[in-house]
């Protein structure tokens, strides 16, 4: 109870602080020049450049701290040793190129960035086009969209039911092995497989994001002018290759928005990791690698900072082709 | 013409039944969960959740009773009880462990020593013997038996009253809230002036917000951790809000930006001909008109807070008091990876409120990924 009164009077502090601060400076800037009397120009002219600081001054103050001033001493902080103390100049990157646990996660990562944008895009093609003309469509989207709104926790307590070993001769409880033992199979602990276990890792989330690349692709596909597909049919291309023909290469400029905001997630991949095998049996990764050195044992805080600057240098050319199209846009 | 009629309609029936496999196939994993949260821990442990319609199978052994039990029947020494439990159907019985399955019920088996074992079809037994029995120990009596289906709400029961699962739904709720209204307000300010104002290194300001929008969380944790920790602010709720605040604010600014840029410019010039300050037009015309783009970040931030466990993990503290229901499902896969009916059900009430926000919602959902990702493009 006490809890939800914290919760509820933040938010009022919050709101009410917000809202005091935007109408607040703004009544003043309009006191100190008075859009009236012999200035009335000047003062409009003036209040007017200052005006839009005070709309975004919260913002980029937000944004200062908690997005530019990190990266700017993240990248300082790993030229310096476990508690900071120490400059060791680029020590710390010469010692993650060399460190095998670094290796590993960077190999596991390139396979994800490999594989979860691929998969996510061509399911989330193919449930897109199979969902378009259904009459149930819509139902059918939404249940493929709908892992979208699960945590990676919780897709992770739910694959790793569907992984779930039980000792030969037992009954599975997990699908995957129940499929397997039913085909005449073996079970497996298949989260300790080798390799295997990076792809088992990589499905969750292939589940999760292809419902995010559907919707997006769906309204590309709706968007394709119907005159070029009814000329296809009409010229007797059969449905297949209406598909690849005409509608896919219309949509090029959609599908690599998708494959790059899926690469993003990817980059970033932490939780499932985290939470299924904690990087262990081969399947580390950057950001879980970075956990580790940050937050277990004795936090080792260069190392961990070079990691993280490491997934900063791996986004930025998505970052700067992101700025690229958008200004693009802009003009 | 008929040929391709039915052309026609097999690929109709093709693309239905792959859509249909499709979509099966991406709900099984929720639906198995969903399942096993309304069975017992040993119907988890037994059989497999796909299997719990058609009733289950066990095989296992009692022991009949003893000498003191026993009673006289017609010059017999018999020996009666049941087999089986509560709903259970008695499939096969047997009398050794090598072959537990050897009689059908109603078969009598002999046991040697003129003493036989009659097992009927509900499950009561019958020990006969033409001696008095003397043994100390009961027969032991194999069972293959059937349970009907059968579902519980014991695991919500438990779950909801013990085990800190409500306080961790306090906890997410306390975080969540306040980390999707603050940073809506402060984005919308930005975003009208991104979007309607005239002042120099406008454009700039909006190629770095495109820019902050990829940026890794991981790279803000040590700095802000320690920055908090400077200021007094710690870990606890305050900095967990206001780290949200941080991360959430490039897509918010973003997304709004890009919705208020399409609003109808004569109505914003003419309010401001009409000598509206800045400040009126922004609250009377451009908060309504934008509520659709609103509403869409307000979705996207809630469900990336709620579902979020990496910030709070980091920021929050991860005593039993501070966990939040992300925090806490991974607590129990670390130490109570077996209880699966446990786990089921948390990670079930974890997901049902992003759930039910996502089915309420959804419309503006998808608008809001349409607006921050086709245009971008």
């Amino acid at each position: 109870m006490e809890l939800l009164w914290l919760a509820v009077s933040t938010i009022a502090i919050g709101v009410f602080g917000c809202v005091a601060w935007f109408w607040g400076s703004n009544w003043l800037l309009d006191r100190i020049f008075p859009p009236r009397g012999g200035k009335a120009g000047d003062n409009i002219r003036r209040a007017n450049q200052i005006r839009p600081w005070l709309f975004l001054g919260p913002a980029i103050l937000f944004l200062g701290t908690y997005l530019v001033y990190p990266v700017l001493d993240s990248f300082w902080r790993s030229l310096f040793n476990a508690n900071g103390t120490r400059f060791v100049g680029a020590d710390n990157y010469v010692w993650l190129v060399n460190d095998a646990k670094f290796r590993e996660s960077m190999v596991n990562n390139m396979m994800w960035l490999l594989v979860v944008p691929a998969l996510s895009t061509v399911f989330g093609l193919i449930a897109a086009q199979l969902t378009d003309r259904l009459k149930w469509g819509n139902i059918g989207k939404s249940l493929i969209f709908m892992p979208m709104a699960i945590s990676f926790v919780g897709a992770g307590v739910i694959w790793k039911f569907i992984y779930e070993y039980r000792a030969s001769g037992e009954t599975q409880i997990g699908l995957l092995n129940w499929i397997v033992t039913q085909l005449g199979g073996e079970p497996q602990i298949w989260l300790t497989l080798p390799v295997w276990n990076n792809l088992l890792l990589m499905i969750v989330l292939v589940w999760i994001q292809t419902g995010f690349a559907m919707v997006i692709l769906s309204a590309a596909l709706r968007g394709i002018p119907e005159e070029t597909i009814e000329a296809a049919i009409l010229d007797g291309a059969s449905p297949l290759q209406v598909f690849f023909k005409i509608k896919v290469p219309q949509i090029m400029g959609t599908i690599a928005v998708v494959w790059t905001t899926i690469t993003i997630v990817v980059l970033k991949v932490f939780d499932i990791v985290f939470v299924m095998t904690n990087g262990q049996w081969g399947t580390q990764v950057l950001a879980n690698l970075m956990y580790d050195w940050m937050f277990r044992g004795t936090p080792d805080y260069g190392r961990g900072s070079a990691i993280a600057i490491v997934l900063m240098i791996l986004v930025t050319p998505i970052m700067v082709w992101n700025i690229y199209n958008a200004r693009k846009e802009v003009r | 013409m008929e040929g391709m009629a039915g052309q026609k309609s097999s690929l109709a029936w093709a693309v239905n039944i792959s859509a249909f496999l499709l979509v099966l196939l991406w709900t099984i994993p929720t639906l198995g969960l969903f399942v096993s949260s309304f069975r017992d821990r040993d119907q988890i442990s037994t059989s497999g959740w796909w299997q719990s319609f058609s009733g289950s199978e066990q095989t296992g052994f009692v022991r009949s009773g003893v000498a003191g039990d026993q009673i006289q029947q017609d010059g017999l020494y018999v020996i009666e009880g049941s087999a089986v439990q509560g709903t259970q159907a008695l499939k096969a019985w047997g009398t050794g462990a090598r072959n537990p399955a050897e009689y059908q019920p109603g078969d009598t088996a002999d046991l040697g020593d003129g003493i036989s074992l009659t097992v009927a079809e509900d499950g009561a037994y019958r020990l006969t013997s033409a001696q008095p029995f003397e043994i100390t120990r009961g027969e032991r009596i194999f069972t293959t038996t059937v349970s009907p289906p059968s579902f519980t709400t014991e695991n919500y029961n438990r779950v909801l009253t013990a085990g800190g699962l409500g306080r961790a739904f306090m906890n997410t709720m306390t975080v969540t809230i306040p980390a999707t209204v603050i940073p809506i307000l402060i984005a919308a300010f930005a975003a009208y002036a991104l979007a309607w104002m005239q002042f120099p290194g406008r454009a700039l300001l909006t190629a770095c917000v495109v820019g902050l929008l990829v940026v890794p969380l991981q790279v803000a944790l040590i700095p802000l951790l320690r920055l908090h920790n400077e200021l007094g602010i710690g870990k606890g709720y305050l900095g967990i809000w206001l780290a949200h605040t941080g991360f959430g604010l490039p897509l918010a600014v973003y997304l709004l930006r890009n919705y208020m840029v399409g609003l109808p410019r004569e109505v914003i010039e003419s309010a401001r001909v009409d000598g509206a300050t800045e400040f009126q037009i922004f609250r009377r015309i451009i908060l309504p008109l934008s509520f659709p783009a609103l509403a869409s970040f307000a979705i996207f931030q809630f469900l990336w807070v709620w579902n979020d466990l990496l910030v709070a993990t980091v920021f929050l503290g991860n005593t039993r008091e501070q966990l939040v229901m992300t925090g806490l499902l991974r607590e129990l896969m670390g130490s109570r990876g077996g209880e699966w009916e446990i786990l089921a059900t948390s990670a079930f009430i974890s997901i049902a409120v992003p759930l039910l926000v996502f089915f309420a919602m959804q419309k503006y959902l998808v608008r809001g990924l349409l607006a921050g990702s086709v245009k971008g493009g």
